[in-house]
């Protein structure tokens, strides 16, 4: 039942960073209620964008409105309408898997009985129960990645992003995690935004998928249309027809906060 | 008003689970009291001066709450480094509370820390001059660990890394210490070293803390207390314009 409005819009998003231009350019939208997949490979600007769109950056250039709120000017209306699985670790390594999604909890404003609910479903359905009291910094990388994904899910906002979620987990935890964001998606009306690098995950889950390589969208649609215009049967080779088949490096500059393609090295 | 308490409580759990780093933070100003207060004391007295240990007893305790301070405000480059800024920074939380948040977790860090070397004041030898007074000096302890937390935050927002941790502690830190009463009395020093000692706001800190454990302080308690309170606020106001305008 989702409605017609947009929830997420970028217009002419432009972010550069000294010489480098990590995102040129770039207009899409969401709709409400939708699951909407940000695919590209590495360095394509997805982390970027998604940056700017939860408020971490400030755009060089563009428009943006989330939720109807400017992630620039009304930064504090924005962090209301989101809420955000990084890509990167995000955890608090010297606290206990409990505490890290209290704190959460806390800081989202989720009000007491509920968040001590939903923190208890969360452990279970993330299979960490047995381990809420252990600090974090004793966890496996898979265990981190569980955790992260349940505290992004403990206050449930109306707009979702998940960036590479997935990563580094196995199928069934993959696919166990979709469930539980189906439901949500399907229950709450709430808006899914993620990217990944799993071709399958956006082909079953998404309903509309935009494409960006080297800073700019490439081609956007359903995932049949882009098999469509492709004229591929799956949507990893429709992936791989319209990014090439080069292999892509990733930019990292000092403190590693920036993931970036160089423009001088397409040149 | 969750928010600050939880961002508090934060900061107070990596503390004491800490271990290393609370006996690690002693071995510092056990040396200064012992080398210095044992040290220079006969030279001290010998130049009419006094009881030098009852002297730089204050200054010691100032000078942990000084370090412990401004290392929990660097803290936050950890944090963003080991990714977990991004969480404090997309929750929808005023910049203001964070600030208030972190700076009250920190200082409250750095005023146990005061504590501490108190009682490591104590078994050195040294005695308050009037025990009723020490909650006063817990007060001025309290406002140097909110100004230099808060000084600290405020120099951490500006910094990607601790590639410049050695700058920070070399250039503000020590200078802040070395400057401010702590070691020396502030009276009948070149005109130079006089002006510097005065902009030191640890200089004030210093002074009320001795002001209210010995008896003895140069400037007066009001003085100092009007002097710390306003750079707290002045630095907090910086701070937290600092840390709105951090990106990752």
């Amino acid at each position: 039942m989702a409605d017609n409005t947009n929830i997420i819009t970028a217009e002419h998003l432009v972010k550069r960073f000294d010489e480098v231009v990590a995102v040129d350019d770039v207009s899409f939208s969401v709709k409400a209620g939708e699951i909407f997949a940000f695919l590209g490979p590495n360095g394509a600007g997805k982390s970027t964008t998604i940056k700017m769109l939860t408020t971490l950056l400030r755009p060089t250039s563009g428009e943006i409105r989330i939720n109807g709120f400017d992630p620039v000017s009304q930064q504090h209306q924005a962090r209301h309408s989101f809420g955000i699985v990084f890509q990167d670790p995000s955890l608090d390594d010297e606290l206990t898997a409990w505490e890290n999604l209290e704190f959460h909890g806390v800081l989202y404003g989720v009000e007491k009985s509920l968040r001590r609910t939903r923190i208890t479903e969360l452990l279970q359905f993330v299979e960490l129960t047995d381990r809420k009291d252990s600090l974090v910094k004793t966890f496996s990388g898979g265990m981190k990645r569980r955790l992260e994904i349940a505290r992004g899910l403990i206050h449930h906002p109306t707009i979702l992003f998940l960036d590479e979620p997935t990563i580094g987990l196995d199928p069934q935890t993959r696919n166990h995690i979709w469930q539980y964001l189906l439901e949500l998606n399907r229950d709450e009306k709430m808006t899914i935004f993620f990217s990944t690098h799993y071709m399958e995950e956006a082909d079953r889950s998404a309903q509309r998928i935009a494409v960006i390589d080297q800073g700019k969208i490439v081609a956007s649609g359903t995932p049949q249309s882009l098999k469509d215009e492709t004229k591929t049967a799956t949507l990893e080779d429709a992936f791989l027809s319209l990014t090439g088949k080069e292999i892509r490096e990733e930019a990292a500059a000092a403190g590693g906060h920036m993931r970036a393609w160089h423009t001088s090295a397409r040149r | 008003m969750n928010a600050i308490y939880i961002l508090w409580l934060r900061q107070i759990k990596r503390y004491l689970r800490a271990r290393s780093r609370i006996v690690g933070s002693i071995g510092q100003p056990l040396l200064f009291l012992v080398a210095l207060g044992f040290g220079l004391g006969p030279v001290y007295a010998a130049a009419g001066g006094g009881n030098y240990m009852d002297f730089l007893a204050p200054g010691i305790i100032a000078m942990g709450v000084l370090f412990t301070a401004v290392f929990s405000g660097i803290q936050i480059i950890w944090d963003r480094q080991f990714g977990f800024l991004k969480e404090t920074l997309v929750a929808p939380v005023s910049r203001l509370e964070i600030m208030f948040g972190q700076t009250a977790g920190g200082a409250s860090v750095a005023l146990l820390q005061g504590i501490i070397v108190f009682c490591l004041t104590l078994i050195v030898g040294f005695r308050p001059d009037n025990w009723f007074m020490v909650p006063l000096a817990l007060c001025f302890a309290a406002l140097i660990a909110l100004l230099f937390t808060a000084l600290g935050l405020a120099i951490a927002s500006m910094l990607d890394d601790m590639q410049g941790f050695q700058l920070i502690m070399n250039f503000i830190v020590m200078p802040l210490f070395f400057l401010s009463g702590s070691l020396f009395p502030a009276k009948n020093l070149p005109t130079a070293l006089s002006v510097v000692v005065r902009l030191d706001p640890l200089t004030y800190g210093v002074d009320g803390l001795r002001g209210a454990l010995t008896g003895v302080s140069q400037f007066g308690l009001g003085t100092d207390t009007l002097v710390l309170g306003i750079m707290v606020v002045i630095l907090v106001a910086i701070g937290s314009w600092l840390f709105s305008r951090v990106q990752i």
